[in-house]
């Protein structure tokens, strides 16, 4: 009861994890533009993205707990945690000299397809039932198909034009997550099941 | 020549030759902020602090266009001019 009553609403929290893959996608759109040798020159830099996909996966169990208005909602929470810290910490290690293989560049690629297989699949509503639900499928189309980009950086780590599909991804998962309401109408649709629309 | 008027001519003659990457990197940020500005001009009424009365404490802290920008001013003053610095150091 206390928890609920100090609880944010979704919408913000989606909004403060945008901010997070905006700052993620940045720092990867630079890593790709100047290429992994000049970005790892200042050793902090190295990891700095695992840092932050590492942190973004511990803050989502909060999520995962708390927002429990239905069980699908939370498995698909608890599940985004567990791929960002997998991918994170696999991608620490590699920073760190511990890990040595250019495969594991496929946690991120797995990371992203069960991410998006399980935006897909926990949104059971049709695309233009409110504003939530179109960018559950936008999101979950564009983070499967995206998992291409690190899928193909495992196997040829300077292709330059996957390093930036992965880098834009996450900026178009920010943009996306700040579009974001909890109940707002989508391209002038709104179902009457979805509830009132506020601002 | 005096130190001063050659230390001038190199920062210039570095200006000139900034790489594209370089320009690139270092517009990031501001482009991001920019794109913030106009959120906030769009929709004014997602910076709560324009109209604070009767604003719950989340309410006043969910400022999405600002956090755009503060992203955009954050990348542009504590990471561009590092890599730009090592991006240019290696050309």
């Amino acid at each position: 009861m206390i928890v609920a009553g100090i609880e944010p609403r979704a919408e913000f929290v989606h909004w403060w994890f945008a901010s997070g893959f905006l700052v993620l996608g940045l720092a990867l759109l630079s890593e790709a533009l100047v290429g992994s040798e000049i970005w790892g020159r200042r050793p902090w830099r190295r990891y700095l993205w695992p840092s932050i996909a590492f942190g973004m996966g511990l803050l989502m169990w909060p999520v995962a707990t708390f927002f429990t208005n239905s069980t699908i909602h939370m498995v698909a929470h608890s599940m985004w945690a567990q791929v960002l810290m997998l991918a994170g910490a696999a991608e620490l290690g590699v920073a760190r000299g511990k890990l040595h293989s250019q495969y594991w560049r496929l946690t991120s690629a797995l990371g992203l397809a069960a991410s998006g297989l399980a935006l897909l699949l926990h949104e059971q509503n049709h695309w233009l039932f409110a504003r939530a639900a179109f960018l559950h499928h936008t999101l979950g189309w564009t983070v499967l198909v995206a998992a291409v980009f690190p899928l193909v950086q495992a196997f040829r780590p300077r292709s330059f034009t996957a390093a930036m599909g992965f880098a834009t991804t996450f900026v178009v998962i920010a943009v996306l997550l700040y579009c974001d309401r909890d109940v707002a109408p989508i391209f002038g649709h709104l179902s009457y099941y979805a509830g009132a629309p506020h601002r | 020549m005096s130190a001063d008027v050659a230390h001038d001519l190199k920062a210039k003659t570095q200006v000139r030759t900034r790489s594209l990457r370089a320009r690139v990197l270092l517009a990031l940020g501001p482009a991001t902020a920019l794109g913030g500005v106009v959120w906030a001009i769009l929709q004014p009424w997602r910076l709560t602090l324009l109209h604070p009365h009767g604003q719950g404490l989340y309410w006043l802290l969910a400022e999405p266009p600002l956090y755009v920008v503060l992203v955009g001013i954050g990348f542009r003053l504590l990471l561009a001019p590092g890599i730009v610095a090592d991006l240019e150091e290696a050309e």
